[in-house]
């Protein structure tokens, strides 16, 4: 017994600098989101108001509720590069829709309805698709997703003609862009429009659909992941793929279940883009096939699968967009975001990196 | 007695090679079957024909006085044969509780019944008290397999056939990357095992290891079986120069 009290002590030796990785893994990405706010708070005047954090929340929807799907299938120990365009695909399949009924003359809640369902039922397939590719036929998930990406996008232009797709029903633009809450000084509060008479720029409005749907997703996401089998099997299978098939999961299943998660979160991205720019685009989700995927490595998964957390993909996104709201506010050309961001990406993988190399030793 | 576990005949050929060629042998409640041989001897495909991985060509198996015919690994296991490979099949990145219980998680009705969520506080619970009816210390269940040592591991791997009722343990090589102390932790719970009417079937390299848990040891050598001796009337001398061949082969 004695002798098994040392080795332990020799392995709590390394578990100790682990356990500081992992700590510092967990810690610094909400450090450096912290510290961001601080910064701009202070240098760009108005950042640090409800208005501002708001407009960062509406500006990082799209992107965290891809990044929710893309953290799924992340901590399942896969990767899927044919969101941002399945994206694309879906919001201009739902344009596409809502114009041709709009122009039709039939009511637009009807319009709205099917241009929805159309574009959920179109963004289904290419997650049943790269399921069956890496499920079924073992195809590299980078390579199966990268093949659907093109496929998504070849539609997405087809479908557009490579332009943007407008003229929809106003109930598009209202749903996205409407706030639910309207607070104007010495005015009621008033519900959907702002108070008749009150001065427009005083107005603040609170809460638009674009952010429930961003939250509500966040919510459930983390639920699912945290208290269900189905999370439980995401993170066996990222764990141990031999594991989970000789625990009796079926794994097969359960990775087709992921890239479809994953494609419909994407599809819902892509309504939400078309409500708020009330209109359908092939390539409103160009940029978010790697900052989905940045979003969950800065929250501190892991891309060897296994680890990852919903919170973490959440201040993942909120780096970018506070970096992106903030440049802009500082008259920084935005396009330095690029450059940080990619930084931070690097971070975080070294980061994983170091941690996975103590791990194997 | 009656065995638990009985095969005849066993017979499996990969090509032209017969890696089992005609192997019987049996095992009683309350002991430990050493199956020895050099690399290649046919011992890991004769455990994978019992365990369900490979068809045999050939052969009966006998478990609990009834013939049976196991098609898969799963099918092994639902009927309580119980394969611990080296590997141990452990989600490194989850806790003990969550491997005893994995791919078969309890859950508890969440907001009325709507959805169903890990009931985690039942599956702590009784990890705790499988792990403390093998006698097994492990002192905090909620840490990751990764950060247990390479014993702990085992011993959770162990925990869990125990309380999914294995009836019959095989254990491939479960003291190969482990230091001394773990390796004799790792023995007396298969000791326990015994004791508690769970027999195993020790797959071993290690001759020390073998003689100290073994009360039988079943010595392969190029697909049959070379000899079987009851393990306090033998020596290592003679188990080994049966695995080489070096003495004339003797059938039980």
């Amino acid at each position: 017994m004695a002798a098994i009290t040392e080795t332990q002590d020799m392995s709590t030796a390394t578990t100790s600098r682990q356990m500081l990785l992992r700590m510092v893994s967990r810690v610094w990405a909400w450090l450096f989101l912290g510290m961001l706010v601080a910064v701009f708070s202070v240098s760009a005047p108005g950042f640090f108001t409800v208005r501002s954090f708001q407009n960062i929340g509406i500006n990082a929807s799209e992107t965290l509720i891809v990044a929710l799907g893309q953290t799924f299938v992340i901590i399942a120990g896969g990767i899927d590069l044919s969101v941002g365009f399945v994206m694309g695909l879906v919001s201009v399949v739902a344009a596409v829709v809502m114009r041709a009924l709009n122009l039709a003359g039939y009511p637009q809640g009807l319009v709205l309805l099917v241009g929805v369902v159309a574009g959920l039922i179109i963004g289904f397939i290419p997650g049943l698709i790269n399921g069956l590719l890496i499920a079924r036929l073992k195809a590299p998930p980078f390579i199966a997703t990268l093949g659907m990406l093109g496929i998504a996008k070849c539609f997405a232009f087809l479908l557009s003609g490579g332009q943007t797709v407008g003229r929809q029903p106003d109930i598009v633009r209202l749903l996205g862009n409407s706030y639910f809450i309207y607070v104007a000084p010495n005015e009621p509060v008033t519900f959907f429009n702002p108070p008749p008479g009150a001065d427009l720029r005083s107005v603040l409005g609170v809460m638009t659909l674009p952010l429930l749907i961003m939250i509500i997703t966040a919510i459930v996401s983390h639920f699912v992941l945290a208290h269900t089998r189905f999370g439980q099997h995401t993170y066996a299978l990222g764990g141990s793929r031999d594991a989970s098939l000789r625990a009796g999961i079926d794994v097969d299943l359960h990775t087709m279940k992921l890239y479809i998660v994953c494609a419909l979160l994407a599809s819902l991205g892509g309504l939400v883009w078309t409500m708020r720019f009330n209109s359908g685009s092939p390539i409103a989700g160009e940029a978010l096939m790697l900052n989905s995927v940045a979003a969950v490595v800065i929250g501190g998964a892991s891309l060897f699968g296994g680890e990852g957390k919903v919170m973490g993909t959440v201040v993942g996104a909120f780096i970018m967009a506070v970096l992106y709201t903030g440049l802009v506010m500082l008259n920084v050309p935005p396009f330095w975001q690029f450059g940080a961001v990619g930084v931070i990406i690097i971070m975080a993988v070294l980061v994983d990196q170091a941690q996975a190399g103590i791990a194997r030793r | 007695m009656e065995p638990l576990l009985a095969v005849k005949d066993m017979v499996k050929r990969f090509g032209g090679l017969t890696a089992v060629n005609h192997v019987s042998m049996e095992v009683y409640p309350y002991e430990v079957v050493g199956l020895v041989g050099d690399n290649g001897a046919g011992k890991s495909t004769l455990i994978k024909m019992i365990s369900g991985v490979y068809k045999p060509d050939g052969g009966q198996i006998f478990f609990q006085g009834r013939e049976v015919h196991i098609n898969s690994p799963m099918e092994a296991r639902e009927m309580g044969i119980e394969t611990i490979y080296q590997d141990l099949a452990l989600a490194e990145n989850l806790d003990v509780g969550s491997n005893i219980f994995l791919g078969r998680e309890p859950t508890q009705p969440f907001m009325g019944g709507l959805v169903r969520v890990l009931d985690r506080r039942y599956m702590l619970a009784e990890s705790l008290k499988v792990l403390e009816r093998l006698d097994i210390r492990i002192p905090d269940l909620t840490k990751e397999i990764r950060n247990l040592s390479g014993g702990q591991r085992q011993a959770v791997a162990i925990a869990r056939a125990i309380y999914w009722d294995a009836k019959l343990m095989i254990m491939d090589e479960p003291t190969a990357a482990l230091g001394v102390a773990e390796q004799r932790k790792v023995l007396d719970l298969v000791r326990m095992l015994r004791d508690q009417g769970v027999p195993v079937i020790i797959i071993s390299h290690n001759m020390q290891d073998v003689f100290a848990v073994a009360d039988r040891i079943v010595i392969m050598r190029r697909g049959i079986k070379a000899g079987e001796r009851m393990a306090r009337d033998t020596t290592v001398d003679e188990v080994v120069s049966l695995m080489v061949g070096a003495e004339t082969v003797e059938t039980a």
